[in-house]
């Protein structure tokens, strides 16, 4: 960058470099790892281990790294629907209330988060467990027991539970910022409070709605821990596996994995990108 | 004339602050009605209750003589043309304009054909598939009466909806908006604090101020025959002075006794008298029957507009005859071009020429207290 340059490029100095120490090299290490075996020569065979690997489940043989990857997505999926369908209407209200009650909502939400994130895993297993508050809560007003820990409810509730906030917060700042003559203008065409929902509420949303979806499907998909402390260990995600194929030292085939979650979800992406637009803007044409 | 809305007795306060006091109100079909007032007024308001976006506190509102208090703003036969547009940012011009038909499950092919005649009405044919966003402010405008006509309204609401053109395209708009009006039947209401405006394009202008109706009448009516000072000094420029009626057809003011044409006051009443800039004539001194010196002179091009100082007074004077400052002249006032109105609440509030900038008026009464329209004003815009 030269003297006297624009100073927008300037500016940009510090996070091109940290972005490319920090980002784009790491993504070439992982790269490299991934093709590579262990005397550093080139191979495919972490790849093709991730597609063929077997092993037994009871009876059945089964593959072990796609069941992986396949629970992974599925528990993803149901805690992104769950977080969509529980903060969409809580962004909506929080962004309809007055400012002093949008504070309050905002600063509840943000609470949890103040929290460590393992602490916050911690406090759910206590809530969760057969003998743990909930059980305990359940008897005191009589009714029977749940078990919970430990089945794929206890995980998608601990996704849920630590992943909401980043479904309300872009909702909530798109619809706040949302001109309520629009609205009026609705209601002014002849839209009764469902039609001013469906036509002009919810299509101008979508970006919110996008990036919502976005920052929890993601960090949902590679997840760790939370499967491995309310799962109790009996619902490995992609996540656990890579971890646990790094702690075993094993760089090569945890690069791999790491590197096939990363083109999967690059593709999921973009459709749902393409899917949201095509709702957003084509909806009413033709 | 059939008279289409009425409003009755209607008063409506925002945190307990009076907006609308008693307002009565009657409209008719296929006028073009202009509520006007400045900023904080009033007549955002009014337009609102109209709309269905606002409920009185007290009094009524009539549509065909059906009282629709408590009907929502999306079953009333009303469209509104908001003040910024507020198109549709997700929907092209067609289905901006498509909006209300797709609602109401109008079929396919009478849409395409009822939109395509609406953009024709505000001559923007080519533009159906354009984003609304990438149009000039004129052009969005124009989609904006399109959408908000195509519903076949008995009534469009405009809210201050050239307030964001430039002049040139203003004045265009103004005789576009008139013509649409003749051409479709439909009555319009149209709220603007520009005073021009409203003399331009109306045929009856209701000047509200702080709340309450002052007057009702033609744009010529308003203008020759205010009814106190604030029309008198809200519409057109005005010298408005204090005075005596001494008699009938005998008014004195500025130390003169004038004839003019106005009767039924009492004896000796006091009263305020306006008269019109263009009215004064200017005279050798000997002939005057008020003699001043001028203390300005403005060209202004078609005419000057010279500020006199008559024993203090400051009158303001339009004239295409050339004098100089400093000069001494006469100055002569036709009967008829007295205007005699009661003592007001607003007597006195407006003074002669020697502040001559509105802004600078302004400015000098918010800081002595006397506007405080603020308050009003942030409420009547939630």
């Amino acid at each position: 960058m030269k003297k006297n340059g624009k100073p927008v490029w300037g500016l940009l100095g510090p996070y091109t470099v940290w972005a490319f120490v920090f980002i784009v090299v790491p993504l070439g290490f992982v790269a490299y790892y991934a093709f590579t075996d262990n005397s550093f020569s080139f191979t495919f065979d972490n790849i093709i281990r991730f597609f063929t690997a077997t092993s037994q489940s009871g009876d059945t043989e089964v593959r072990t790294y796609l069941l992986i990857f396949w629970r992974s997505l599925k528990l993803a999926f149901i805690s992104t629907v769950i977080c969509l369908l529980a903060g969409y209407p809580m962004a909506y209200i929080m962004s309809r209330a007055n400012s002093r009650k949008q504070k309050i909502l905002m600063t509840l939400i943000m609470i949890p988060m103040w929290m460590n994130f393992l602490i916050r895993t911690y406090a759910w297993m206590t809530i969760l467990q057969d003998t743990g508050i909930l059980n305990g809560l359940f008897a005191k007003i009589g009714l029977g027991k749940v078990h919970i820990i430990g089945t794929e409810s206890a995980v998608v509730i601990g996704m849920v539970y630590d992943y909401l906030p980043y479904m309300i917060l872009p909702i909530y700042s798109v619809m706040a910022k949302m001109d309520l003559k629009l609205i009026e203008a609705a209601r002014d065409l002849g839209c009764n409070n469902y039609g001013v929902f469906r036509r002009v509420i919810f299509p101008l949303s979508m970006p919110g709605v996008l990036s919502g979806i976005n920052m929890v499907l993601i960090p949902s998909v590679s997840t760790f821990y939370i499967s491995q402390k309310l799962g109790n260990g009996k619902f490995f995600l992609i996540g656990d596996a890579i971890e646990g194929q790094y702690v075993a030292n094993n760089l090569h085939f945890a690069a791999a994995m790491a590197f096939i979650l990363m083109v999967i979800l690059i593709i999921m992406m973009a459709l749902i990108k393409k899917f949201t637009n095509g709702m957003a803007y084509g909806g009413d044409s033709e | 004339m059939e008279k289409i809305i009425e409003l009755k007795n209607i008063s409506k306060s925002y945190d307990g602050v009076r907006v609308l006091n008693n307002i009565n109100l009657d409209i008719y079909d296929n006028e073009f009605l202009t509520l006007l007032g400045p900023s904080g007024c009033g007549k955002t308001t009014t337009l609102r209750l109209i709309g269905g976006f606002e409920q009185p506190d007290e009094g009524d509102v009539i549509f065909m003589g059906e009282r629709i208090n408590d009907v929502p703003a999306h079953k009333r036969n009303v469209n509104t043309v908001f003040q910024k547009y507020a198109l549709f940012p997700h929907l092209n011009v067609f289905e901006n304009v498509a909006f209300a038909l797709r609602e109401r499950k109008v079929p396919k092919d009478e849409i395409e054909e009822k939109v395509h005649e609406m953009l024709s009405l505000v001559m923007l044919s080519n533009f159906a598939k354009r984003d609304v966003t990438s149009l000039s402010g004129g052009q969005q405008q124009r989609v904006a009466i399109a959408r908000a006509l195509i519903a076949q309204p008995k009534v469009l609401l405009l809210d201050e909806p050239l307030g964001a053109l430039d002049l040139k395209l203003r004045k265009d708009m103004q005789q576009e908006l008139k013509k649409i009006q003749k051409a479709t039947g439909i009555t319009f209401i149209f709220v603007t604090h520009d005073q021009e405006e409203a003399l331009t394009m109306s045929d009856t202008v209701v000047v509200m101020s702080e709340g309450r109706i002052q007057q009702i009448g033609t744009p010529i009516d308003v203008y020759n025959e205010p009814v106190n000072a604030f029309v008198a000094d809200f519409i057109g420029e005005s010298n408005i002075l204090d005075g005596v009626m001494l008699q009938d057809y005998k008014v004195k003011f500025a130390d003169q006794v004038f004839k003019c044409v106005d009767a039924g006051f009492g004896i000796n009443e006091p009263v305020d008298v306006v008269i019109r800039p263009e009215d004064v004539d200017i005279v050798k001194p000997e002939d005057g029957m008020l003699k001043g010196t001028v203390t300005s002179v403005t060209f202004m091009g078609v005419h000057y507009e010279i500020i006199v100082d008559v024993n203090g007074f400051k009158w303001m004077i339009q004239t295409t005859d050339f004098v100089d400052e400093n000069e001494k002249i006469g100055l002569t006032i036709d009967p008829d071009a007295i205007q005699i109105m009661k003592k007001s609440e607003y007597s006195g509030l407006y003074g002669d020429y020697s502040t001559y900038s509105d802004e600078v008026e302004e400015l000098t009464e918010i800081e002595s207290g006397e506007l405080d329209i603020s308050e009003v004003e942030g409420a009547e815009e939630e």
